[in-house]
């Protein structure tokens, strides 16, 4: 159990995602046309918001760690890996093949919901599909 | 570069890592999104592979922070954006096909544009890095693909 509680963590996962999603919605990429646009090469927009989005969480996840011993409400700063494996490029291609067909991703699919963009209830089930797919026949630890 | 301006893109950009920055200074969790779509079937998937602790004691966070993202996008809407509903105009077959295929890559690659494209950019992950630079490069293929064949 975190410090501070289940209901603390729930909390501070609903707001920071809002601050997400606000961010989302402002630079317009909720809009599969603003992903659209970027990928048939005609607006490059999309590519400061990753990179922006990078950039502070680069900071953030280098310079926190060695300021303090813990997150507020947890007992350490976790740590995601990733893998040079065939899974990881075979899985990256694929989504990028979805990616480009709807013009949204996992973030975005849900966060257009909060503007009102209805028809992104499709791609909200086809990534549960996809992912309940994945999990079934391909699912690993 | 930038027909309709670039600073609405920086300051999302930036408020969107401050999200999954402040998620990290709160509670050290990594704020990738994909990880909730089988954490969501944790809920009504019996088989063993959503029912991993992986996913059903990460549930609560993630959800939230799912909901996080619709609020944050409705706020955003209201204060910002005076109500303006936008509907996209891309077809529903393209949107639920390509998020089937999104959510399969992303599950199988451990990660998405979020997972991959800035947490794990932001921790300089060399694997994240080239899975950035591969499905970038399907993207555009496909869209452009898309386009050609009479889409959007």
């Amino acid at each position: 159990m975190p410090r501070g509680g289940l209901w603390a963590v729930m909390a501070a996962a609903l707001l920071s995602g809002a601050l997400f999603g606000f961010g989302l919605a402002l630079s317009t990429m909720v809009r599969p046309e603003s992903v659209l646009q970027f990928l048939l090469l005609k607006d490059f927009g999309l590519l400061l918001v990753m990179g922006g989005a990078a950039g502070v969480t680069g900071v953030i996840y280098f310079i926190l760690p060695r300021l303090l011993s813990g997150p507020v409400l947890g007992h350490h700063f976790e740590t995601h890996p990733s893998h040079f494996s065939a899974r990881t490029f075979v899985g990256a291609a694929i989504f990028g093949v979805g990616w480009g067909l709807a013009g949204v991703c996992p973030g975005p699919a849900v966060a257009g919901l909060g503007t009102g963009d209805w028809p992104l209830l499709a791609s909200v089930a086809g990534i549960l599909l996809g992912a309940w797919l994945q999990g079934l026949f391909f699912g690993k630890h | 570069m930038f027909p309709s301006g670039w600073h609405q893109y920086l300051a999302g950009g930036v408020c969107v890592g401050l999200g999954v920055g402040l998620l990290f200074a709160l509670t050290g969790l990594i704020g990738g999104v994909s990880t909730m779509y089988p954490s969501a079937l944790s809920l009504v998937a019996g088989h063993p592979f959503f029912q991993h602790e992986k996913f059903v004691a990460t549930r609560h966070w993630r959800l939230m922070y799912g909901l996080g993202l619709i609020l944050g996008a409705a706020v955003y809407t209201v204060a910002r954006g005076r109500g303006t509903v936008f509907v996209t105009a891309v077809p529903v077959w393209r949107l639920f096909v390509g998020g089937v295929l999104a959510g399969f890559g992303a599950r199988l690659s451990g990660g998405c544009t979020s997972g991959h494209g800035i947490c794990g950019i932001g921790s300089l992950q060399k694997p994240s890095i080239l899975a950035v630079l591969v499905f970038l490069t399907t993207a555009i293929l496909t869209a452009h693909a898309a386009r050609a064949l009479g889409g959007h």
